[in-house]
């Protein structure tokens, strides 16, 4: 039995993969591409040493998107606010980063803190909306992602909290001082993220809080049946509002590894759209922090050796195509062995019953 | 009984009359002190029109999936796939026939929405969210195929033919000339409606009479019955033998139809182009006025109207914006009063405190920032959802997975 469900939970991702590769190639036959040809292409670009290590700076980013969609699944919350999240988080975590002086590590510490709190507490309005007025928190999040986005370019203003430096056009926070600024290591012609370690932590904070904790008991009571959970003592509310802000606090670090060791500002240059990908990663990974970390590093490196594509007269966007053929084969994937498990457990239970019958003669 | 219904029938719209007059009034008034003329100019209006039918169509969109049972989060995408084949095949063809095609594409997109949430029962935002990436990833693409090699470039689409457009002969004309005129009060009335006679496309007044449309099929028809009964509880349709995956393969179809609609219109009525990232988060908005317009196509018309009405004047004339508040700190008293004095205390209350707000703001702030005005549909949703939670009626199985056979589970 273990074994079995070990085999499915791998066996959707991996045929989910096959489908889109199945896609991909279809197109590329279409457009008179060489499928084999072009596969073997990304995959000798995005194997170079020093473009792994670009994707493990990224693969961290989405991590803990995947990580912050998971912490919202496991409770059936489904925080498609992790965009505005993210992104009103990093802002302010660079403008409190850029006005304080602290010694080196407590500045660092002071950006991640600041970080999370902004996240948390964006998403603790998509939780209290859901628990007071039972607003779905997909609507709600949505309208929030878009007034994050509003907010935070109404704030990065030169008259206001942003900065322009004379003769650029760019507008920026202002630079956050050498001691907020997280060193990276230098591997393979690359340079590493520190803060990929720290990623890595939140992933087994994560795992144990879910697995290990009376908290994380009673999260996945809430989430498989919300009634039963609160007939059995559990503050279901309480635990929705909680598991949002956790999921928003995840949210927030997003961005911090690049602030820390890349731009050291905010700009309007940091992407967009990590709610989707957080969404796919936790799917593709099933919500277990190992899986949303293969799954998080296949994505950016689907998205990195994406590059060479151009160079080669094939439009890169053929890697937007394949994750969202992901995305829905991997839903789809899942649905179909729900039902065929679901079937299996009827016949074993119709088998059974037969033989109880005819014990009874 | 029958009395009572004509009372009722010339009481109400001449209430609503009055109302409008009284706002107009107000509008006026504001106008001549504040100098910011553009609140009721035939040009306001008329780009009111034009930034309103996109927000339309994806809301009417938006309601017909709903209805259905299905939450349709992919309106964006669906959009993004109307924007493209009616530049494409507005390019080769001539306007209609992008357009023809547009709903086309939609009405697949559409139907892919369907199979993915009705027939194998996937979770619904995530279909959604899904089709916003495929779209965006695939029309990149054709873009880069096609339009690069016809004078284009992979984000904007070579020069698209417009449809026509029409001015109802002698009434524009005369409502010109009372706007030109100046004279209080009638000049606004005059410019607003000016405004929405005066080149008018083609193609809004098709969308226009999507409204009443979707009203007659949904509420007076049968079929829309059903569409209704699927969204209200799927389990008693299909007991009385309504073919609930039908009806809803139907209607989403229908609903992604109308959302491309929505996107042909952007990239052929109000801009003559394809660019990337046009919709601008239109569909998002749509599914907003859904909720504004508390499921109802008159109600979507209204939100898109407002919602559209904010978008024209923060394009045209930003102090318009401003001296908008104005308007709302008059009228939001004036109906507290009007409330108190039908001893509805809560409700007055509650006017007079946004009255109030509404004036401390106009007050206090010169110009109200851009950004904010850009995400003024996404606040007042919200803002509508938690102080009107009460009177929302949305379709009580909206979101929830239904499966023949199988309990609902949510």
């Amino acid at each position: 039995m273990n074994r079995s469900r070990i085999f499915w939970g791998i066996a959707a991702p991996v045929s989910a993969i096959a489908v889109s590769l199945l896609l991909a190639s279809g197109i590329l036959l279409l457009q008179g591409a060489s499928p084999v040809g072009t596969f073997q292409l990304l995959f000798s670009y995005g194997f170079q040493p020093r473009n792994i290590v670009s994707e493990l700076n990224q693969a961290s980013a989405y991590y803990l998107a995947g990580i912050a969609a998971a912490i919202g699944f496991k409770m059936l919350l489904f925080n498609i606010g992790i965009d505005g999240q993210y992104r009103l988080a990093v802002f302010f975590a660079a403008v409190v980063g850029g006005a304080v002086s602290l010694p080196p590590v407590l500045h660092v510490l002071l950006i991640i803190v600041v970080a999370a709190t902004v996240g948390g507490a964006w998403a603790a309005i998509s939780g209290f909306l859901r628990v007071k007025y039972g607003v779905s928190e997909v609507i709600s999040s949505i309208m929030l992602n878009f007034i994050a986005a509003g907010l935070v370019s109404y704030m990065l203003n030169p008259n206001r909290l942003g900065f322009q430096a004379e003769g650029s056009q760019n507008v920026s926070t202002p630079a956050i001082p050498e001691s907020g600024w997280l060193p990276t290591i230098e591997v393979a012609g690359g340079r590493l993220y520190l803060f990929i370690f720290f990623a890595a932590l939140v992933g087994v904070g994560y795992w144990i809080l879910i697995t290990k904790t009376v908290f994380g008991f009673n999260l996945r009571a809430t989430g498989i049946s919300f009634r039963a959970a609160l007939s059995s003592g559990v503050n279901a509310p309480r635990m929705v509002l909680l598991t949002m802000v956790l999921s928003g606090a995840t949210a927030g670090l997003v961005g911090v590894g690049t602030l820390l060791s890349d731009t050291h500002n905010y700009s309007l240059a940091f992407p967009s759209g990590y709610a989707l990908t957080g969404l796919a990663l936790a799917l593709l990974g099933r919500n277990h922090p190992v899986g949303i970390a293969f799954a998080a590093f296949f994505w950016a490196f689907l998205e990195r050796s994406a590059g060479i594509l151009d160079l080669n007269g094939i439009p890169t966007e053929i890697v937007t195509m394949m994750q969202g053929t992901i995305v829905i084969s991997i839903v789809v994937a899942y649905e179909l062995i729900r039902r065929l498990n679901l079937r299996q457990q009827q016949a074993a239970v119709g088998s059974h019953q037969e033989e109880s019958k005819e014990d009874d003669k | 009984m029958k009395t009572q219904g004509w009372k009722r029938f010339l009481s109400s719209p001449g209430k609503i009359a009055v109302a409008i007059a009284g706002v107009f009034f107000v509008v006026a008034l504001v106008e001549r002190f504040t100098g910011a003329t553009d609140i009721t100019s035939s040009g306001a209006s008329g780009a009111t029109l034009r930034f309103a039918i996109p927000i339309l169509l994806a809301g009417l969109g938006g309601l017909w999936s709903e209805r259905a049972g299905v939450i349709n989060i992919g309106l964006e995408g669906m959009m993004i796939v109307g924007t493209w084949m009616g530049a494409w095949f507005g390019f080769l063809y001539g306007p209609w026939t992008g357009v023809l095609f547009a709903a086309i594409g939609g009405a697949l997109t559409g139907l892919l929405h369907a199979i993915l949430t009705v027939k194998i029962g996937i979770d619904q935002a995530v279909s959604g969210l899904a089709i916003n990436l495929l779209a965006v990833g695939a029309t990149r693409y054709l873009s880069g195929i096609y339009f690069v090699a016809n004078g284009g470039d992979i984000s904007v689409s070579p020069l698209v033919q417009q449809p026509g457009t029409f001015s109802v002969p002698g009434v524009s004309e005369f409502l010109g000339a009372i706007e030109e005129h100046d004279t209080f009060f009638v000049s606004s009335v005059a410019g607003v409606l000016g405004g929405l006679v005066t080149n008018v496309s083609w193609m809004t007044l098709l969308a226009l009479l999507c409204v009443p449309l979707t009203w007659w099929i949904l509420w007076k028809t049968e079929f829309g019955l059903r569409v209704r009964f699927s969204g209200e509880n799927p389990v008693a349709a299909e007991s009385l033998g309504v073919n609930v995956y039908r009806v809803r393969y139907i209607a989403i179809s229908i609903s992604g139809m109308l959302a491309a609609l929505g996107g042909a219109y952007l990239s052929l009525v109000a801009s003559a182009v394809y660019r990337e990232g046009q919709t601008g988060g239109r569909g998002f908005i749509g599914l907003a006025t859904v909720i504004f317009g508390n499921w109802r196509p008159g109600g979507v018309f209204s939100g898109s109207l407002l919602f559209g009405f904010t978008d024209a004047l923060r394009v045209r004339q930003a102090e318009s914006v401003h001296a908008v508040l104005a308007v709302v700190a008059i009228v939001a008293l004036l109906f507290a009063i009007y409330l108190l004095a039908v001893r509805r205390r809560k409700g007055a209350v509650v006017s007079g405190v946004i009255g109030l707000l509404a004036g401390i703001v106009f007050l206090q702030v010169e110009v109200i920032p851009d950004e904010f005005v850009t995400f003024f549909p996404n606040l007042v949703t919200l803002l509508v959802l938690v102080f009107m939670a009460r009177r929302l009626r949305p379709p009580a199985m909206a979101g929830a997975k239904y499966r023949k056979g199988e309990e609902i589970s949510e």
